[in-house]
């Protein structure tokens, strides 16, 4: 259906490309194309969600249909069957990641609800960690909303300020002013690893050294690099670890009701709890109740049990195929689109060029083509991309952009699918008469 | 394929979209309104000047698809002229065809030119495109009539 073989001349895709695309049933849906004729799927909305592997579907069913029970109090076969999978979800985030201990992941519903955990509890705590006024909060001018929002109500609510990096006319941070920014009053500097509108990888590693150097904890928001970055922890210099990290698991070829917040367990056990209720408890009097330990400390209420373990089948599933190829695929594809994108009249790219210094998600615009328009065009051609502000209305305000239109790839994405976008950006252009 | 993509693009729409009627901000007017979808980002400033039950002029500055640039546009050449009362059935019926599942027959005689939306109301997506306008102006004229302050946001 989709063939790769006009494009061997690009290396670094996945060499089992075919293979991997037969692991995602869906890829194989067809449209109608009005004429009878039937049009295959083109999938390039991955940065909003992956598509998902046969071995997650069949994971999830398998367990409810044969272990499903409430985990850790069910006193028979099924809870401890359920318990043992759903850590063994933990233990597969812990792998994935390079946690140095799996009890410092967290598994929360989303990546926005990890975000808005570190953001909650940060303004209850007391002692050093207390946030208040003359406190500074620092994230970037490209994050995602859902990595504004909870710091703009964290300082809203304790008097603290919220500052924040500019970007660069070629979409990246903007770091000339950053000994202004991470100062002595810093407490907390949160950003993205990879933007999602942009596509541009931050210096994560230069940032948190630079954070930690003032005693301010680091959050990196995960949700685009845990798809197509290796990510060792463990292995990352002590100053150069951020203390939080939070991703979502429907990015990660993983169901949607489940997200991570990775956290140093110093931090975490000195952190007050989130949300109260069942399981986060050690015990409860009328007066006053003790806290469970981490993990648990955060996790109140029955947990998303199968999607934790569709999860972790998502995570072994990516492992198992490799990070370091899954990226190097993603960069040729990236490269391959950026070269392809060039070639159609109008259309300008907001962010790096680089393929070596992006994500594989590409935010663009078409002169005279609104992004909602474009994207219909498209969807009648059997394409999917996003049209809008991508959750990023900040990022856009700085390119002086109100929506763009998204094409983001993921492992399955063939170099004939980028194809299929140029050509389909082609018909836009003559179906709206620019051409 | 581009059946559908034809009766959502309908001519009247892609030429409305093209020459913008009665775009820019106007004075007098009585109330200004500011709406957005925010699941996409358009947005829209809407003035409208009433006189007496009368609405004499909707000027407007939006940013938006052609769906929604469109649907603002025809629906000030439909309502510009009417009293009030006047207005109000053609209000309903077009929330009432956008909301409609396209599975409601427009009156061409009652909506005219608005009819052409009835192929965005079959696309969940684009609903909100073309109503973005139309919720502007209704927002905008009841501040109006009541003598609401000037400068409102929403």
């Amino acid at each position: 259906m989709v063939a790769t073989g006009s494009t061997s001349g690009l290396t670094g895709l996945l060499p089992e490309l075919e293979i991997v695309r037969k692991d995602f049933p869906i890829l194989e849906r067809t449209f109608d194309a009005g004429s009878g004729e039937r049009l295959p799927l083109v999938y390039l909305d991955s940065a909003n969600t992956s598509q998902k592997p046969q071995i997650v579907i069949d994971t999830m069913v398998d367990h409810l249909e044969r272990h499903n029970a409430n985990i850790a109090r069910a006193m028979h076969h099924l809870g401890a069957e359920s318990t043992e999978a759903f850590e063994g979800g933990r233990d597969a985030v812990a792998r994935f990641i390079g946690a140095p201990d799996r009890d410092e992941v967290i598994f929360t519903k989303n990546a926005s609800e990890a975000l808005n955990l570190v953001a909650n509890t940060l303004m209850w705590a007391r002692g050093d960690l207390r946030i208040g006024e003359g406190d500074e909060v620092v994230i970037t001018e490209l994050e995602h909303h859902s990595n504004i929002v909870p710091w703009q109500l964290l300082t809203e609510r304790t008097g603290a300020t919220l500052r924040w990096f500019g970007l660069t006319d070629d979409g990246r941070l903007d770091l000339s002013n950053i000994d202004e920014l991470i100062t002595e009053r810093t407490k907390v500097v949160s950003l993205a690893w990879v933007s999602n509108m942009l596509g541009t990888i931050l210096p994560i590693a230069e940032i948190t050294r630079r954070a930690h150097e003032v005693g301010a904890i680091v959050v990196v928001d995960a949700s685009q690099a845990a798809p197509q970055l290796p990510i060792d922890l463990a292995a990352m210099p002590a100053e150069e670890r951020p203390d939080f990290l939070a991703f979502t698991g429907h990015k990660t070829v993983g169901p949607t009701g489940i997200g991570v917040l990775w956290g140093r367990r110093a931090l975490l056990e000195q952190l007050p709890p989130f949300l109260g209720g069942g399981e986060m408890i050690a015990t409860v009097r009328m007066e006053k109740s003790t806290y469970a330990g981490i993990p648990h400390k955060f996790e109140a209420g029955t947990p998303p049990i199968v999607e934790a373990v569709g999860l972790g089948a998502a995570l072994d599933y990516l492992s198992h195929i490799g990070l370091d190829a899954i990226h190097a695929h993603e960069q040729a594809i990236t490269a391959y689109a950026l070269q392809g994108l060039a070639t159609v009249p109008g259309v300008q790219v907001l962010g790096p060029l680089d393929a070596s210094q992006r994500g594989g998600a590409i935010s663009f615009e078409l002169d005279g083509v609104h992004p909602h328009d474009i994207a219909q065009v498209l969807d009648s051609r059997g394409i999917a991309v996003r049209a809008g502000h991508h959750c990023a209305k900040p990022a856009h305000a700085r390119f002086g952009v109100q929506a763009s239109t998204r094409m983001s790839s993921y492992l399955y994405t063939t170099p004939a699918e980028i194809d299929a976008l140029i050509e389909g950006l082609e018909y836009t252009r003559r179906y709206f008469k620019l051409a | 394929m581009s059946t559908e993509l034809d009766s959502l693009y309908q001519d009247i729409i892609l030429d409305h979209a093209k020459r913008k009627l009665n775009s820019g901000l106007r004075e007098p007017y009585e109330a200004e309104v500011h709406h957005v979808n925010p699941t996409c980002g358009d947005e829209i400033t809407l003035r409208v000047h009433l006189d007496g039950d009368v609405v004499q002029d909707i000027s407007y500055e939006n940013l938006g698809c052609s769906i929604s640039s469109a649907s603002v546009s025809v629906m000030t050449e439909l309502l510009v002229g009417k009293t009030l009362d006047e207005v109000e059935p053609i209000h309903a019926a077009f929330l009432e065809m956008m909301r409609g599942k396209g599975q409601v027959e427009p009156d061409e005689d009652v909506l005219e030119d608005a009819v052409a939306f009835a192929g965005a109301a079959k696309l969940t997506a684009r609903i909100k495109c073309a109503l973005l306008g139309w919720m502007a102006f209704q927002d905008a004229s009841a501040q109006a009539r009541s003598d609401a302050p000037k400068e409102t946001d929403k």
